[in-house]
């Protein structure tokens, strides 16, 4: 973030405006980037900054791979903690994909024995292609939408405060299970839909005795089983067969949101007809819901702890990050997680 | 990103030397079309020769003659001659080595004040020169002995000059330590007042003894005489050998012994010279593994010790590898850190491994181990696919683990031993510009450090009280 940034933002903007000029319609930036190193986290947030000084009115969204909790680099909580509250200042969302998470899918919806960070990519890469292949406009034109990161910013992103995005998808298997595999939509929906509702990573060990509250309760906060998830506002993409005749109630049901928003507004669909990857039906959720509340909490809670001992800070104040910098990025964090959790 | 290995004294250019054979063994495995590579770079300049000693660097392109980026500094002329004369001579050149005739006597001070004072202009031109060469310079490694006085007090001296010249760039140093038995008398003179300059001008230490390298090649020696192992052992995968590579003279007592620390070196630049899935830095080890800058101070082990000939590798092998990581007599130092506090674990493995076998291997063995309270998982890991010469895997673990504390706590005891009687003291103060103080200063040093470890282990096995969180006003 104080070394290299600075070094060498001439020659990277330069890339980037050069890149910008070719486009038709320069539709936003996705900036790919981990929080656990040094250079996609420190020189992803200083980017992420010059790109919000360089192109105030155009989105950003940037991916976030989130490390394994026991570790790949021991001051990843700190990086972490750096990364996402500046990045809370400059970018306009941040789709969360987290290490053990994509693990698990690979180690038990996809049956890979020796798990590799190629395969990990793999997951990652169907997910986001899932979300970003082109899909038809909402209003049943013929077209492709042209903007998709807006629109899903849009959808996703109706307050500053709330910008973590969680992604699930539906199915996911091993290549070869495929042609053994049938899916209808009302089935892959029902998974999703309580996915979302009880947290679930993936669509197997889903907590079914999760619901949502009961309607008419006088204090609907108090009433909502602590884990039953919250959101804000989501976004399903539908890829496949018969996609234009499937049923959507079940998403738009108020008690699955805070009461800021209608629950026509809180939800979108986008669909399209071509099938995605050789599955015959697929879906994917975007969500911004409490999905990454306790990851967060569990980051902040540990940076805090290291924090509270000094230890490591001599690397950074070497640098120019120093103590204050470090709280200001722990009391931004403690803000957004604070929150989260009273939706 | 180049590693610039600086040789100094006897010890350290006896390493040097098995380093820099094992090293183009390895390249020579790796890359078999003859090509210069980025691999090669950080350690191995391709210079033309046509020309004479003093031809054009070429960087890509076939090899034409490798010269190794490395500084060969002693005070005596024996070892470096010897190097000169045998199979490796044309990998260095004058313009590398600076030598003197008479030694340092065992003498720190010798050493660091007397031929520190002579040759610094001419080690700082040279040092120059040399980094020159390098595109990137991420790191000097200096490789030395403690308990003598060229490698111990010039190899200081250097320290302390290339954090003068090069501030940016990590200083990592292999320190051999001596043991109870060193037939150098004065050798806790030596190596405590080494020592107080590893505290302040060193990025990382890899304290080494020469105990455990002996035990090591003695554990070797048995399982290839017992006949246990049912079928025959690599030759050339004993991480204390030299098979393959190109001495052609019987192998000297220390030759098996300095191949160890060698192949320590090779596996802690392995990920910044081959490629893998997941990289690590020297300086990411310096980052993660340093959390006060005292206390950098890494104790390693190199695992497996040596591969069987015939054997596919099931799962179960891997994981021994990493359980044997962790026991007590694969560390390069008498010390047992499964019975210590870390502070930190960093482990870099190499060859067919994936991120799966790391993870599995790491929830298995962290309960048996006792981290402190601010950095329970306080793992770096790093995936190299490249394995060494006769190897399909390989794990080095560094530990910043308080388990070096008894090191130290003896050399503190032989040092007061000899202290309290003024025994031999007279050799150093004669020499322009040591003093007692010196001395008080060095002790002082090492006592400090070894409170600082107390500290760290009064907290082991406490109750954990999380300091609590900012709050926020809803």
């Amino acid at each position: 973030y104080c070394v290299h940034g600075p070094r060498h933002k001439e020659a990277i903007m330069e890339l980037v405006q050069r890149e910008a000029e070719r486009c038709d319609r320069l539709g936003g930036f996705f900036t790919i980037m981990s929080m656990a190193g040094g250079t996609g986290s420190g020189l992803g947030a200083f980017v992420t900054q010059c790109l919000r000084d360089a192109f105030p009115t155009s989105f950003i969204l940037n991916h976030l791979i989130w490390p394994y909790g026991t570790g790949e680099v021991i001051v990843q909580n700190y990086n972490s903690v750096l990364t996402l509250s500046h990045l809370y200042h400059s970018s306009d969302a941040l789709l969360v994909h987290e290490n053990d998470v994509i693990h698990k899918i690979c180690a038990q919806l996809m049956n890979i024995k020796q798990i590799s960070f190629r395969d990990v990519n793999q997951v990652i890469a169907h997910q986001l292609g899932s979300v970003f292949q082109p899909t038809h406009l909402a209003g049943g034109g013929s077209g492709y939408s042209r903007n998709p990161l807006g629109d899903l910013l849009e959808s996703l992103v109706p307050h500053p405060e709330f910008r973590m995005l969680g992604l699930r998808n539906i199915p996911q298997m091993a290549e070869s299970s495929l042609p053994y595999s049938a899916f209808s939509w009302p089935g892959l929906l029902k998974h999703l839909r309580q996915m979302l509702i009880a947290n679930a990573q993936m669509e197997e060990g889903i907590d079914w005795q999760v619901r949502p509250p009961q309607p008419g309760s006088s204090m609907p906060c108090t009433n909502k089983p602590l884990h039953f998830n919250t959101s804000i506002a989501n976004l399903l993409i539908l890829r496949g067969k018969d996609v234009h005749s499937v049923e959507l109630g079940s998403f738009q049901d108020p008690s699955l949101y805070t009461s800021w928003l209608n629950p026509q507004d809180a939800f979108t669909a986008w669909k399209t007809p071509r099938a995605f990857n050789k599955y015959e039906k697929s879906a994917a959720l975007v969500s911004n819901s409490q999905f990454l509340l306790k990851p967060l909490d569990s980051i902040v809670g540990k940076a805090w702890n290291m924090f509270a001992s000094k230890a490591y800070l001599h690397q950074y104040t070497k640098f120019g990050i120093q103590e204050e910098d470090f709280l200001d990025c722990f009391t931004t964090l403690e803000q957004v997680i604070s929150s989260y959790t009273n939706l | 990103a180049v590693s610039l290995p600086f040789a100094v004294g006897q010890c350290g250019n006896q390493v040097g030397c098995r380093f820099w054979d094992l090293a183009l063994r390895e390249h020579a495995a790796v890359n078999k079309k003859g090509i210069y590579d980025e691999a090669l770079s950080s350690f191995f300049r391709n210079v033309d020769t046509r020309s004479g000693d003093n031809g054009p660097d070429i960087y890509r392109g076939k090899i034409c003659s490798l010269k190794a980026r490395a500084l060969l500094i002693d005070m005596e002329e024996g070892v470096v001659n010897e190097i000169l004369q045998g199979p490796l001579r044309d990998v260095f050149d004058s313009k590398q080595l600076i030598t003197d005739v008479s030694g340092s006597g065992n003498n720190w001070a010798v050493g660091h004040k007397i031929y520190g004072c002579r040759y610094r202009e001419n080690i700082v031109e040279k040092l120059r020169k040399t980094a020159e060469h390098c595109d990137c310079l991420q790191c000097f490694f200096i490789i030395h002995s403690m308990g003598g006085g060229t490698g111990s007090g010039l190899g200081t001296f250097v320290l302390n000059l290339l954090e003068e010249e090069f501030p940016e760039v990590y200083r990592f140093v292999t320190s051999v330590y001596p043991s109870g038995e060193d037939d150098v008398i004065t050798s806790p003179y030596n190596s405590v007042l080494a020592m107080k300059e590893l505290n302040e001008h060193a990025d990382c230490v890899l304290p080494i003894e020469n105990e455990s390298l002996f035990e090591i090649v003695n554990k070797i020696h048995q399982m290839i005489s017992s006949g246990k192992l049912g079928s025959t052992v690599k030759q050339n995968s004993l991480v204390t050998s030299s098979a393959g590579s190109a001495k052609t003279v019987p192998e000297k007592p220390f030759d098996e012994m300095n191949n160890i620390v060698a192949n320590l070196l090779l596996n802690l630049t392995s990920s910044a010279r081959f490629e893998g899935s997941l990289n690590m830095d020297l300086n990411e080890i310096s980052m993660n593994l340093v959390p006060f800058p005292r206390l950098h101070y890494l104790v390693s082990s190199l695992t497996p010790l040596y591969t069987l000939a015939d054997v596919n590798v099931p799962c179960r092998r891997l994981d021994q590898m990493f359980s044997d990581a962790f026991s007590r007599d694969h560390q390069l130092i008498q010390a047992d850190p499964k019975h210590s506090l870390y502070l930190a674990c960093a482990l870099l493995v190499r060859g067919n491994v994936q991120v799966s076998d790391l993870r599995r291997n790491i929830e298995r063995l962290k309960p048996s181990l006792h981290f402190v309270s601010w950095n329970q998982e306080g793992w770096k890991t790093g995936l190299c696919s490249v394995p060494p010469v006769g190897h399909s895997h390989s794990l080095l673990a560094l530990a910043n683990n308080t388990c070096v504390k008894p090191t130290f706590i003896e050399l503190k005891d032989r040092f007061m031993k000899l202290y309290k009687k003024k025994a031999h003291l007279h050799h150093y103060l004669q020499i322009d510009g040591m003093e007692q103080s010196c001395f008080s200063e060095a002790i002082s040093s090492l006592s400090d450090l070894i409170e600082e470890y107390n500290e760290l282990d009064a907290t082991k096995g406490g109750p954990r009280i999380d300091p609590s969180r900012l709050k926020i006003a809803v």
